[in-house]
């Protein structure tokens, strides 16, 4: 008779593994990929491409020097590298974006011990040591529609922060994602259905998006801003959706992404408002990503241990 | 508020099917040790002649089980076998003469009072059969029975595949309302109720005729959400109270008893005989066809599974029980138990344990912890032998239900680090308390 095979309970397991969730993000970011390439043209496919490339390589090449067991196979680099080229402007340099993939990939997740180690989200902190290094090429917006040479526009935040009123696109345009901007992060319609996707999969929970976007648009009414206006600008929805739900470096429980989410969007609008920068969804995630563990340790639920000990 | 679990897919493929008699097997092998406790001591040797119902290993101690001969033959042998909680006991053998002689000394116990109900109990053989096993006498030795509020009747069975309790209820419905009259009786219970997952249609029909002629009889139905049947969890979601750590359900007013156990208490007084035979689902990808049998105790899994219609593929894997909870076996030659409700042969494909990757701070694990453990916390705190740590995560209360693992998906043994995790806190405070002595 054969050999049985003795394990342990449970002998069965939900289907879902680390590489159905990653594939469910990137079947949730690919309107935005859709949608950028009509809006700005086929370049966007490029940087997407090589962000990907970059991403990938990177960690296999990193995995394989350190003698790593490969883990490519989970497509958590495929989404890094997607969530970091939405985060460019169609404009920018293939060799820029190639860093940014390697910094991402190599200094932000792998020398942190790879996947779920990371403290901070890789494709927004390579995004913003590409803003600080390359702010010349992260900022020059190419406007939809323009022939391929690269005419300066206003971003929908700058325009309003300057009141550029001629530059400030209709309600509509912003959610077709009509306007400059980084290449993914425009059309929010396309960001909208991807997280509504994700929502429907339970890859993520609405605590963190709906308080992120929420605090945002209560901040800004609060302050006399149009808030519908600002939750369609910048890097909002993509970071709120996409980014703040990063499981890595954001809290568990539901309170802890109910505070993630309105720290994320206090720090935005204190930003976007008051601070220097027209745009403060980067910074706000990975500020937040540094408190989190904190969060963490103050919204751990206790354990149901009943009667009055410990 | 409800506790957390998870959707485990029901596959209740033989919830339909009344248990089916299987043939008297050649030989049958009695371990003395099927219920937690010590072991029975062997009161037969071989070579003697026994009957069915006749006691072959008597209760050693306060907690343990009487046990008894299930077939009428001959004491083949009697040897030494590994049992799955990893400690060598006793095994009876007996061959069979296919005679199924009753033993002549059974007959009705004289029962009176609640004091000579545990003692006719103590004759029985029952334990809790819901998959515990754990001693029905000692269960129902209460000191005070005023603190009996409730008598929960665990009907819930929450995991995939076993539909045995089902069928007692629906084919033994008679046993199931004379045992809730018998505990009215003897023990004075005011008020029972049923807990049960709302996808046993016919079974919950049963309870509320017999809830409709019989006073202090409620029916609680429940969402199947595994562990709906955890003792823990049911009493929380019936009584909204939690057992504390450490404590027993009586402190919070409850006894919860399994309800196949409940009809072979009805049983057991109504004829004398002990536990001796056990429905039985037989299920899993390897099976041909899956069904409900009754089968004596000590019937090899290997003969269960011929005499319910053999395999459609080579097992790769036996269970005790179910897929979340259920112990794999060593060999086919392993006995049936007192408490085994399933047994499910699982083929090639499914007897593969997944691959486990990196964790990936999900937190699922977190979410669909019943008791709001931290397996993942838990598992980081194991492995550098951070027993500080794992009390103050109270590591102790797992019930090892598996919903952590079930649900990573990384694919990560958090259940089973758990139970690593609460044997190294065991030890630690074990040796602390001989340090201070």
């Amino acid at each position: 008779m054969s050999q049985l095979t003795a394990s342990v309970s449970p002998h069965l397991h939900r289907k879902r593994t680390t590489r159905t969730i990653m594939l469910d993000v990137i079947i949730a970011l690919l309107p935005a990929a859709v949608a950028s390439v009509v809006i700005f043209g086929w370049r966007s496919l490029a940087v997407i491409g090589v962000c990907i490339a970059g991403c990938v390589l990177s960690e296999l090449c990193f995995e394989k020097l350190c003698k790593k067991e490969v883990t490519i196979g989970d497509l958590s680099a495929v989404v890094t590298g997607m969530l970091l080229a939405y985060n460019l402007p169609v404009s920018i340099p293939l060799w820029q974006a190639t860093l940014g993939s390697v910094i991402a990939i190599v200094v932000v997740k792998q020398i942190f011990g790879g996947i779920g180690q990371n403290f901070a989200n890789p494709a927004i902190t390579a995004r913003i040591v590409l803003m600080i290094a390359f702010s010349g090429s992260m900022t020059s917006w190419v406007f939809p529609h323009s022939s391929a040479d690269v005419v300066s526009s206003a971003t929908p935040l700058v325009a309003y922060a300057k009141n550029y009123v001629k530059e400030m696109p209709s309600y509509f345009q912003l959610l077709l994602g009509d306007h400059a901007g980084c290449l993914g992060e425009t059309c929010a319609l396309a960001l909208l259905a991807g997280g509504v996707y994700l929502l429907i999969r339970r890859v993520i929970s609405w605590h963190t998006p709906v308080f992120f976007i929420g605090t945002v648009a209560l901040f800004s009414y609060l302050n006399g801003v149009d808030p519908l206006y600002q939750v369609l600008s910048g890097g909002l929805l993509l970071g709120a959706i996409f980014m703040a739900t990063d499981y890595a470096t954001s809290p568990h429980t539901k309170l802890g992404k109910v505070i993630f989410g309105i720290g994320c969007g206090l720090i935005t609008v204190l930003i976007r408002f008051w601070g220097n920068l027209p745009e403060g969804v980067s910074f706000s995630i990975l500020i937040m990503n540094i408190f989190t563990p904190y969060i963490q340790k103050l919204t751990r639920r206790k354990p149901l241990t009943g009667g009055g000990e410990l | 508020m409800r506790l957390h679990g998870v959707r485990v897919p029901h596959r209740k493929n033989t919830a339909k099917m009344s248990p089916v008699r299987i043939p008297i097997p050649e030989t049958v092998t009695i371990p003395m040790l099927m219920h937690i406790g010590k072991p029975a001591k062997v009161v037969v040797k071989k070579g003697d002649t026994v009957k069915v119902g006749q006691l072959i290993g008597e209760a050693d101690g306060m907690l343990s089980s009487d046990v008894h001969a299930s077939v009428s033959g001959t004491v083949l042998k009697i040897e030494q076998r590994l049992a799955s909680g990893g400690q060598k006991v006793d095994c009876v053998t007996i061959r069979s003469d296919g005679k199924q002689e009753l033993c002549e000394q059974i007959s009705p116990p004289e029962v009176t009072d609640y004091k000579s109900f545990v003692n006719a109990l103590k004759h029985s053989g029952i334990v809790g059969l819901g998959g515990a096993g754990f001693p029905t006498f000692v269960k129902l030795s209460v000191r005070d029975l005023s603190k009996i509020e409730a008598v929960i009747i665990n009907a819930a069975e929450c995991e995939p595949y076993i539909t045995s309790d089902t069928r007692t209820i629906i084919d033994q419905k008679h046993s199931v309302l004379r045992g809730i009259e018998a505990l009215q009786k003897y023990m004075n219970v005011k008020r029972f109720i049923v807990g049960i997952e709302k996808n046993k249609g016919e079974a919950i029909a049963v309870f509320r005729r017999i809830a409709a002629r019989t006073k202090g009889v409620e029916i609680k139905v429940l969402p199947s959400i595994y562990p709906q049947g955890g003792e823990k969890v049911l009493i929380y979601h019936i009584l909204k109270r939690i057992v504390p750590k450490k404590g027993h359900p009586l402190d919070v007013g409850a006894i919860v008893l399994n309800v196949t156990t409940l009809a072979n208490i009805a049983d057991f007084l109504q004829t004398g005989v002990p536990l001796v035979e056990k429905c039985i689902t037989v299920d899993g990808s390897a099976i041909k066809n899956p069904q409900n049998v009754i089968a004596p105790i000590g019937t090899s899994l290997q003969y269960l599974a011929e005499s319910a219609g053999g395999f459609r593929q080579e097992p790769a894997k036996v269970l005790y029980g179910g897929p979340m909870m259920g112990i794999s076996v060593p060999s086919l030659e392993e006995p049936v138990l007192k408490n085994t409700n399933a047994v499910i042969y699982l083929n090639e494909k499914d007897a593969s344990p997944p691959r486990t990757t990196p964790c990936i701070s999900c937190g699922e694990c977190i979410r669909h912890c019943p008791f709001r453990l931290d397996p993942r916390e838990i598992c980081r705190s194991y492995q550098r032998r951070d027993t500080e740590a794992l009390a103050h995560l109270q590591v102790d209360i797992c019930m090892e239900c598996g919903c952590c693992s079930y649900v990573c998906p990384a694919n990560r043994p958090l259940v089973q680090t758990n139970k690593l995790a609460k044997l190294l806190l065991r030890d630690a405070r074990n040796q602390k308390k001989e340090a201070e002595s």
